[in-house]
């Protein structure tokens, strides 16, 4: 075979493996080049984070606006103290809001909704949650239907 | 006493073996050759390990994925989560199967031929005839093959998932009627770049080095008889996989281990 001939074989070859990988890498693992967004800081406090995660997301209507940074103790009310970082752009959440734990899907991971409140104040830097609804968890839910307890 | 001794010769045949095969890989490896002169000899070799097993790569593909999302709908189905079956083809290919089947593939299709070719040059001794004229075989002809070898594999693995996906997808999505957005987007949020398919690239380029250098050293080493390439062929089959699955244990308790 032509020596020409077998240059352009391979370099359709390796043409295939790099679109391969960029195949993988965007339609598959979803990686997008994204400029890190500027955020700020929210609090919310929760009796039960449940199975919540860091870097698991945080959405007002479906819509994605933030993330989960860190979740530690807090020691005094022992209760799961949840660092949210909120995308700079949405800067209007209103101070009554509260942070709701919700699944996706019956087994998906958990994730904060926010629902939005009515008061004209939003929220600023280093604000936190005035009222939160801790992580749904079915064993109790469950336990506490067949006990016949309302709560 | 006598099979105490025939072990301990054994043992020690093993031992020089493991180190021929690692002078031979720094003597093919060990210098950079003029680019003019390797590169036309790459690209045959990358033509003719790596090209030409696009084929049958690009087959077992595309059924393994179908077999992948014929398998997960019936499973998933019970649990009424068939959505997920993206998630569960993109792993299984991306972190698995597309590395660990592409190397076998590779051992069975690639490998055993340049075991045979190289062991046929060295019983017609066209490889001795070249030390003679001056020329370097470790250089000439076996390093082109190891290079060409390393990049195929990792080219090769990167398409079978791909085409596995795209199975699974015709499976799951056109003909069993999971709903597409679910299944690409359950799949992205799934799978992670860094950790999944990276770590799969990294198998596959640790699986291609071991495969060529087997059947390439095997080749190379072999009793210069008929039978005696028949036997290096095999053994290259034979060791390329059961390194490929031992090695894909270990880099798997590595990569994905929590511990």
């Amino acid at each position: 075979m032509a020596q020409r001939t077998t240059e352009v074989i391979v370099g359709l070859f390796m043409i295939a493996g790099i679109a391969a990988i960029m195949f993988l890498a965007l339609q598959v693992s979803g990686l997008t080049p994204k400029t890190p967004e500027s955020s700020y800081t929210l609090y919310a406090n929760f009796n039960d984070a449940g199975g919540l995660t860091p870097r698991a997301k945080v959405s007002m209507a479906g819509v994605t606006v933030g993330k989960i940074r860190e979740i530690t103790l807090n020691r005094e009310t022992y209760q799961a103290r949840v660092t949210i970082d909120v995308n700079a752009s949405v800067d209007n959440i209103p101070a009554d809001s509260s942070a709701v734990i919700r699944t996706s899907g019956l087994l998906g991971e958990q994730y904060i909704d926010i629902s939005v409140g009515g008061d004209l104040e939003s929220l600023g830097d280093g604000d936190t949650f005035y009222s939160t609804q801790s992580a749904m968890n079915l064993e109790r839910l469950i336990s506490n239907f067949a006990s016949g307890q309302s709560q | 006493m006598d099979r105490l001794a025939a072990f301990g010769r054994l043992g020690l045949s093993v031992i020089a073996s493991l180190g021929r095969s690692g002078r031979f890989l720094a003597g093919a490896l060990g210098g950079v050759p003029r680019p003019s002169v390797g590169f036309p000899l790459l690209l045959k070799q990358l033509y003719s390990v790596g090209v030409l097993s696009l084929a049958i790569i690009v087959v077992s593909g595309l059924f393994i994925g179908m077999v992948l999302g014929l398998q997960g709908y019936t499973i998933l189905s019970d649990y009424g989560s068939e959505a997920a079956i993206g998630q569960m083809i993109a792993l299984t290919l991306v972190r698995e199967l597309g590395p660990v089947v592409t190397a076998l593939l590779f051992a069975g299709r690639a490998g055993s031929a340049l075991t045979a070719e190289i062991g046929l040059m060295k019983t017609t001794e066209q490889l001795s005839s070249m030390e003679m004229m001056g020329v370097d075989p470790l250089r000439r002809v076996i390093a082109p093959r190891l290079w060409a070898g390393f990049i195929s594999v990792p080219v090769l693995a990167a398409v079978f998932s791909v085409v596995g996906i795209w199975g699974g997808m015709l499976v799951g999505v056109e003909w069993l009627g999971v709903f597409e957005g679910s299944f690409w987007g359950n799949m992205q949020s799934s799978v992670s770049f860094t950790s999944d398919v990276l770590n799969g690239v990294v198998k596959s380029l640790v699986f291609g080095f071991v495969c060529t250098w087997i059947a390439v050293y095997q080749g190379y080493d072999c009793v210069p008889t008929s039978a005696g390439i028949s036997a290096a062929t095999t053994k290259t089959v034979v060791y390329s996989s059961l390194a490929v699955l031992g090695l894909d244990f270990v880099l798997t308790a590595v990569m994905f281990g929590d511990f």
